[in-house]
């Protein structure tokens, strides 16, 4: 992990379409390893949009991400292999235990269980393991979602709004578990609306895309008329 | 391996705890076919021409009846967006998950359907034909449901949709199941119309992984 761990995140003139709409088109920004760094800008900006690209999720329209010298845009798997994603929604079985969850995700991921148990009880769930995840509150399914980062061995962090439906308790936790994956060499991409506390780190400002027509993008401008 | 095997067992349990859907299946395919008599008489004779196209047809419909199981959850609840990071091709991820769809539905249904086909009076002589092809026959029920759950998982209530998908496709799966029973009933070797089921789940085993990954992956654009 150590060797690409020490890879920077670099996006070069990346862009995005869904559906024939430019969410954005020409995003360049670099993160050192062993830096966090926020992604800011107003709702419906593209935020998670680009976690989610990022993530390998959705298809890359032009430019390209790079981590180190693994390519989005050429090796789309070997980048997902480097990647963990905590998005909106947490991926938690209701119908399974809160234990049994975690230690589902340590099994596809071929870590050691031991570690899906440190997991558990670094976010305050040990006591709960039995517990059907049916039952947890929308913050304690929110911690056994984030709680899947520490069992997967990924150097680039991407997390959008991590710390909703969390208490200041839970959210200075998080802070702490970023500044330790940075410590280590990782990279953390982290939306937010709330400080963290992680002091004075870049941040990428996302604005919306200024629409130009563009003479062979527009068939209305191509000689339609 | 062990990733799959954790998927698989994971898979496996959402299917058997409550609200899983796993029984439900199998429950529909022994309601169906209880009802057939009821439908069309207690005639011996008449009972025995139909039972193996009943028990086939009713097998059909109850792996549909489960099919949205495979991916639909996993898709609301985010998990399958983590899917798509694991170490594991997504290709394999899907045979996993049809592996376990069979496994809670297609595995009981085979158990099942001798009891059924006695009780449809068909003789003992065509039950083996019975049990075989159904054994040979409804893996591909999963994997080709596999690949009409994964176009429609997006699709808010795609079950209709999904069935006018999935049922075409299993034509020949229901013909030759069906033909290996009337084989045996009149003392014909149902051997051709078993190999011929047997060949295409093979074909299915083959090709429905990378279909329902491709489709997988434009749906989670």
């Amino acid at each position: 992990m150590t060797t690409e761990a020490s890879a920077p995140l670099q996006l070069e003139r990346l862009a995005c379409r869904r559906a024939g709409r430019l969410v954005f088109g020409d995003l360049s920004f670099r993160i050192e390893a062993g830096q966090a760094a926020a992604l800011r800008g107003p709702n419906g900006v593209g935020k998670s949009t680009l976690l989610r690209q990022l993530a390998g999720l959705i298809p890359v329209a032009g430019g390209d991400a790079r981590l180190g010298d693994v390519s989005l845009a050429a090796d789309r798997q070997g980048f997902q292999e480097r990647v963990a994603y905590a998005g909106h929604l947490d991926a938690v079985k209701p119908a399974l235990g809160i234990g049994e969850n975690l230690a589902v995700w340590a099994g596809i991921h071929g870590t050691d269980p031991a570690r899906a148990g440190a997991a558990l009880a670094r976010f305050g769930l040990d006591g709960i393991a039995a517990r059907p995840a049916g039952q947890c509150s929308a913050g304690q399914k929110r911690r056994l979602g984030l709680a899947r980062l520490l069992v997967m061995d990924r150097p680039l962090w991407l997390l959008d709004e991590p710390t909703v439906s969390l208490d200041a308790e839970s959210t200075a936790l998080v802070a702490d578990l970023v500044r330790e994956h940075v410590e280590a060499g990782g990279i953390a991409l982290i939306a937010t609306h709330v400080e963290l506390g992680l002091g004075d780190i870049p941040v990428l400002r996302m604005t919306p895309p200024r629409v130009e027509a563009r003479a062979e993008d527009d068939p209305f401008l191509a000689g339609a008329w | 391996m062990k990733g799959l095997a954790s998927l698989l067992s994971r898979d496996i349990r959402l299917a058997l705890r409550l609200g899983g859907g796993g029984g439900i299946g199998v429950a529909f395919f022994v309601l169906a076919v209880v009802l057939i008599p009821l439908g069309v008489g207690r005639e011996a004779t008449t009972l025995a021409r139909i039972a193996g196209g009943v028990i086939w047809i009713a097998a059909l419909l109850a792996a549909l009846l489960s099919l949205d199981r495979i991916f639909q959850a996993d898709f609301e609840d985010g998990s399958l967006d983590q899917l798509m990071l694991a170490p594991l091709a997504l290709e394999q991820v899907v045979l996993a998950k049809s592996i376990a769809h069979w496994l809670t539905t297609g595995l009981p249904v085979t158990i099942i359907a001798p009891v059924l086909g006695a009780m449809l009076q068909l003789p003992g002589s065509a039950l083996p034909a019975l049990a075989a092809g159904m054994a040979f026959g409804t893996p591909a029920l999963s994997l080709i449901g596999a690949v009409g759950a994964a176009i429609t998982v997006g699709v808010r209530r795609g079950g209709l949709l999904l069935s006018i998908l999935v049922l075409p496709l299993y034509i020949p799966t229901l013909i030759f199941g069906a033909r290996a029973v009337e084989q045996s009933l009149l003392d014909l070797s149902p051997w051709p119309s078993l190999g011929l089921v047997a060949a295409l789940t093979l074909f299915s085993a083959a090709l429905t992984p990378f279909a329902a990954a491709a489709a997988l992956r434009i749906n989670l654009r």
